[in-house]
């Protein structure tokens, strides 16, 4: 049997670069998201989409890939990013009262603009944001649209309509099937992500990004954000920053003041 | 008494209560009546443990759909139970399973969820979460909002304690209904891997973790670490190597610790790796090039071979305590 053309979800999000000092601020302790980038766990989950069309003839055997993110206006640059890696096209989703969601809103909110993109085959995510960190999105936006999930794979093959993963868990692996459609959040271990290339920045250019606002998916702003998510942050206490305490370099005897060292802290 | 539902997985499990679980009871009495789930069968080991915690009720399921499909059907019976008991709360281990059913619950049940919880306290029946965010740069107070509470929490969040009283647990075998998605993961194959006999990373108290430095041999880390009584990690550049399993891999991808000393050798410390271990009480690097990132968070650095640096620390420690 043929195989058919695919429609490929991809989350992709804009986060602070963890390259820099990240800050939570104002009353509500959120993220500054000055510095951002797409996240560098989402390039894994673009590449295995990616990879999955290539082998189908990519966009011109009628092949989707959409980005899809959820943010401020300047998210849309995550989204620009993963079209000139190779995306079809784009969808962001933006309101002001999107703000400050949890993960329990922003998969509300996800939820709903998946459902407008029509029947959706894959649904790919990285394996966690780099800036929330709680790998909780992947799961609450497969179980909110009824679909099957398998998490933190680390490999991920498509074969018809039947997706095998490898999961590697601390003393056990396991390998899991699934048929479309189906959500797979995946690993740094699933591929090498690919770099956009002069063309595929070229071909950005025409690609198409809609916008989403709230209405538009059908929500009331008092379902996300602050004022619909589960969860707030009460406080926050910057921690001290690490420095550098006693370096010394090795004249024989190094091994002997490691020890020393650990003895004196009641180490060992 | 407000129900707190604990979970309990002993699908291919011992039989016996794991130590983080122990911790999750002690939590859970703090805060109301600890109710239990169970994936999997109770053995007469595990109902007298649970009883020594105070544990009056143990709900379990054996249908063999908890243990055929990927996690989702284990949140199926969380949920199921926590609904029927009106639980306020539900606490999980912080393992990836662990945060899958967090999140699971919390669509089910319209929870409000909080994930890597390093200490949780029950302030007049709020449970408030302690966390570490942004790569250990912030720790904040969090809490739910709504009125069930799920959070999954990382291990040594409270000392272990037995109840005042030991019970002995009514034990009720319950049939969950799965939700179609639910069973659409099937696992077809799973494949051990043989246990090192180290203290587990995320549990130890002393952290010795090698990079690429090492070169292809793990030796020297390992004998530091057996004299230590330490958990061996790993940078990535380490475990994409295949010197040692992707389990002991540090950092944003692998695990997070934060134990008491923390010996980083051969390791450059780039930022996804700082990001699992720079909340570690004390650091101790050794590594040959003194412009290392490693260094600037070291409490003690030593520039030098790591191959002459750690053969002589395992004397010098053997050579005290003979
Ligand atoms: C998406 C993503 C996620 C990642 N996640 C992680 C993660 O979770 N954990 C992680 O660790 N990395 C992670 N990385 C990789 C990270 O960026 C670094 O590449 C990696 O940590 C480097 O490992 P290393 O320090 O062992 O190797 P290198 O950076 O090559 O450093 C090796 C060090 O060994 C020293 N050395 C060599 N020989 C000796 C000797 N004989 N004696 C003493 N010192 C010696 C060298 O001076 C050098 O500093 C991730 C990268 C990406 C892109």
């Amino acid at each position: 049997m043929e195989n058919a053309a695919l429609n490929i979800v991809v989350l992709v999000k804009y986060v602070p670069d963890t390259q820099f000092d990240r800050h939570l601020t104002g009353e509500n302790h959120r993220l500054d998201r000055n510095e951002s980038i797409l996240s560098e766990l989402d390039e894994y989950a673009l590449e295995a989409a990616l990879a999955i069309t290539d082998d189908r003839g990519g966009a011109k055997a009628g092949n989707f890939v959409t980005a899809l993110t959820l943010g401020p206006a300047s998210a849309v640059a995550a989204v620009k990013k993963s079209l000139q890696i190779g995306a079809t096209s784009g969808v962001h989703v933006s309101d002001e009262a999107l703000a400050g969601s949890d993960a329990w809103s922003t998969s509300l909110a996800l939820a709903a603009a998946v459902r407008t993109l029509g029947p959706v085959d894959l649904i790919i995510t990285g394996m966690s944001s780099t800036d929330g960190e709680t790998s909780l999105v992947p799961t609450q936006l497969a179980a909110r649209l009824g679909l099957p999930a398998i998490t933190f794979a680390s490999s991920l093959e498509l074969d018809g309509t039947t997706v095998t993963a490898r999961r590697d868990g601390d003393d056990v692996s396991e390998d899991i099937q699934a048929t479309l459609p189906v959500l797979v959040s995946v690993t740094d271990q699933a591929n090498e992500p690919r770099y956009p290339n002069f063309k595929g920045i070229l071909a950005a250019k025409k690609k198409k990004i809609t916008t989403l606002s709230l209405a538009d998916i059908g929500l009331s702003a008092d379902a996300v954000g602050h004022i619909g998510s589960l969860t707030r942050v009460d406080s926050a206490a910057e921690r001290p920053a690490r420095t550098a305490g006693t370096i010394i370099t090795d004249a024989g005897d190094a091994g002997i003041q490691l020890v020393d060292f650990l003895a004196a802290q009641k180490l060992i | 008494m407000t129900a707190i539902v604990v979970f309990i997985d002993q699908i291919n499990a011992s039989g016996t209560l794991h130590s983080t679980s122990q911790q999750l009871l002690t939590l859970a009495r703090s805060a109301g009546e600890a109710v239990v789930v169970v994936a999997g069968p109770v053995s007469e080991d595990l109902a007298a443990e649970l009883g020594v915690h105070g544990v009056a009720r143990v709900l379990h399921s054996e249908q063999s759909e908890l243990a055929d499909f990927l996690i989702a059907p284990k949140a199926d019976l969380v949920a199921q139970v926590a609904a029927s008991v009106s639980a306020s709360a539900v606490l999980l281990e912080n393992s990836p399973a662990g945060k899958e059913i967090a999140a699971r619950v919390g669509v089910a049940l319209n929870a409000g969820v909080i994930t890597d919880a390093v200490t949780v306290e029950n302030q007049g029946g709020a449970l408030l979460a302690h966390k570490s965010v942004l790569a250990g740069s912030y720790m904040v107070q969090a809490q739910a909002t709504s009125a069930v509470t799920v959070i999954s929490v990382k291990s040594h969040s409270v000392e272990a304690r037995a109840a005042a009283q030991t019970v002995v647990p009514v034990v009720e075998r319950i049939e969950v209904t799965f939700g179609p998605a639910s069973l659409g993961a099937r696992i077809i194959r799973r494949t051990s891997r043989t246990a090192s006999g180290r203290p587990e990373l995320e549990d130890a108290r002393i952290v010795v973790a090698g990079g690429r430095g090492l070169d292809g041999d793990f030796g020297p880390v390992e004998e530091l670490a057996d004299v230590l009584g330490a958990a061996v990690g790993a940078s990535r550049a380490a475990t994409d190597a295949g010197w040692i399993s992707h389990a002991a891999q540090v950092g944003q991808t692998g695990k997070k610790v934060s134990p008491q000393l923390y010996i980083s050798v051969g390791i450059s410390g780039a930022i996804q790796q700082k990001a699992g271990m720079q909340t570690s009480k004390v650091i101790v690097a050794v590594n040959k090039d003194s412009e290392s990132p490693v260094f600037e968070i070291a409490d003690f650095g030593i520039v030098g071979d790591l191959f002459k640096v750690l053969p002589q620390a395992v004397e010098e420690i053997k050579r005290r305590r003979s």
